[in-house]
């Protein structure tokens, strides 16, 4: 499809009815596996996405070891049916790179030093994929982890931002990321601010990159409300 | 527990590092109190604590646990305490004289044993002993894991609530600090302790556990 065919944006509004500064809509469901330590299943608009956490246990082989912290070792997997053609199941370069900045955005806020030697296992299985899976990946692994009991220093969200039509929209579509000029996933910890995972596929002018990361930081503030109530949900209830 | 008990997540504040002490659970970060993991809030003599919700089961020196043989070396056992880390027991460390390399006529791979946290070092290496009284290679029974972090419900406020399931099941048990217990007795009655077992489990975060337990062993029992 040519690019020009198809227009993003018309009349202020985006191809799925959304103003530019709107997110799709999310919902997790918190210890929803019995055998992990802790589950998240997430919803974020046609992102379906389930992790568990097993861990903090004992990390094999034993030469992967460090004296003085733990490992997060992150695995992102898409399933066969996720996309429109079938995807080859099995790891491949672009999840190997997923599972490796996911590990390293969660390493930034757990404890690792509480557990020398040890390894925290994070599964992120894609069942259902449409644009934006490394964000839906990250805010459901940050939930999983607060299940599982894990000392971190706050509950990481994740949502991206990009150019389409010259305009700066959070969230995309994969319409939008496919045809866009540009896309900016981001991780932060919503309490300090710092960021944990930037990257940017395609080109924006450095105007555009500073109002798109303050809009992309309030999108990542909303999104730890959301996870930071159905936490609170799933324990409050029950709380005589 | 009559004080308002709240919910916490990993980076609620918890208050001003000035006024209150972070404990366990908890670190401080520019004078504010943060929660470090999700579980209640509770205040004593000055410290802000967080008793977790989930999480594995953490070790310290001195804790009574329940481990099975997973390796019998010339002169020691490497024993599965349900931690994250291997712990290891030492031929000196029994209360048998054993042999050098004769380690497996005592303990076998595949048997349980009680025994006490002995030493954790730096790097979180652990060693056990069994010289105490109440440590003991165990013979018979059945061995229940539950989540660690419910330990403390299943003994109760000064052992009422293990009272409570020794008077009403007639069973002898033991509970290790890493969410094994063992139970013996006769079967049926053994089948009677773990379902009330697994019911505190479930409603471990409740209020009032003590009691609405002795009533439901009371009607059981009939």
């Amino acid at each position: 499809m040519n690019k020009n065919e198809l227009q993003l944006i018309k009349k202020g509004k985006r191809i799925d009815g959304r103003r530019p500064d709107e997110i799709r809509p999310i919902d997790i469901q918190v210890g929803i596996l019995n055998r992990a330590d802790g589950s998240c299943y997430l919803e974020w608009g046609g992102n379906k996405v389930i992790v568990a956490v097993y861990g903090p246990r004992e990390l094999l082989p034993k030469h992967q070891q460090d004296s003085t912290r733990a490992k997060v070792n992150a695995t992102y997997n898409m399933a066969a049916f996720s996309v429109e053609d079938r995807k080859r199941p099995g790891p491949d370069r672009r999840s190997r790179e997923i599972s490796k900045v996911t590990s390293e955005a969660l390493s930034g806020v757990v404890f690792t030093e509480q557990f020398p030697r040890a390894t925290i296992d994070v599964y992120i299985e894609v069942l259902d994929a449409q644009a934006g899976t490394r964000c839906a990946g990250i805010t459901a692994a940050a939930v999983a982890l607060a299940d599982a009991g894990i000392p971190m220093r706050d509950i990481p969200a994740s949502c991206a931002v990009g150019k389409v039509d010259d305009t700066l929209v959070l969230d995309l579509t994969k319409e939008e990321d496919n045809y866009g000029q540009a896309d900016m996933p981001l991780a932060i910890s919503p309490r300090t601010e710092e960021i944990l995972l930037l990257q940017m596929d395609g080109h924006l002018t450095m105007k555009e990159f500073n109002t798109g990361l303050e809009l992309v930081i309030d999108a990542c503030k909303k999104i730890s409300e959301i996870q930071k109530k159905s936490l609170l949900n799933k324990y409050g209830s029950s709380l005589g | 527990m009559t004080e308002k008990r709240t919910i916490v997540i990993p980076g609620t504040v918890l208050g001003d590092a000035e006024q209150k002490k972070p404990g366990v659970g908890t670190f401080r970060e520019n004078n504010v109190i943060y929660a470090s993991r999700l579980g209640i809030k509770v205040e004593k003599a000055g410290y802000v604590n967080i008793i977790p919700l989930s999480g594995v089961y953490n070790p310290h020196v001195g804790d009574n646990v329940i481990g099975i043989i997973t390796e019998c070396q010339l002169s020691s056992w490497m024993v599965d305490i349900n931690a994250p880390y291997p712990a290891m027991l030492h031929v000196n460390q029994v209360p048998w004289k054993v042999d050098f390399g004769s380690t497996g006529e005592y303990l076998y791979v595949g048997d349980s044993i009680i025994c006490k946290i002995g030493l954790i070092d730096e790097s979180k290496k652990i060693e056990l002993s069994m010289e105490d009284r109440g440590s003991r290679k165990i013979d018979a029974g059945i061995i229940l894991e539950i989540q660690p972090q419910k330990v403390p419900r299943v003994i109760g406020k000064n052992g009422s609530m293990i009272t409570l399931l020794k008077k009403y099941s007639n069973c002898w048990m033991f509970v290790g600090q890493n969410g094994r217990i063992c139970i013996k007795g006769e079967s049926d009655r053994v089948d009677f302790i773990v379902e009330a077992i697994r019911k505190i489990e479930k409603e471990a975060h409740t209020v009032g556990l003590t009691s609405r337990m002795e009533q439901f062993l009371k009607e059981r029992q009939k």
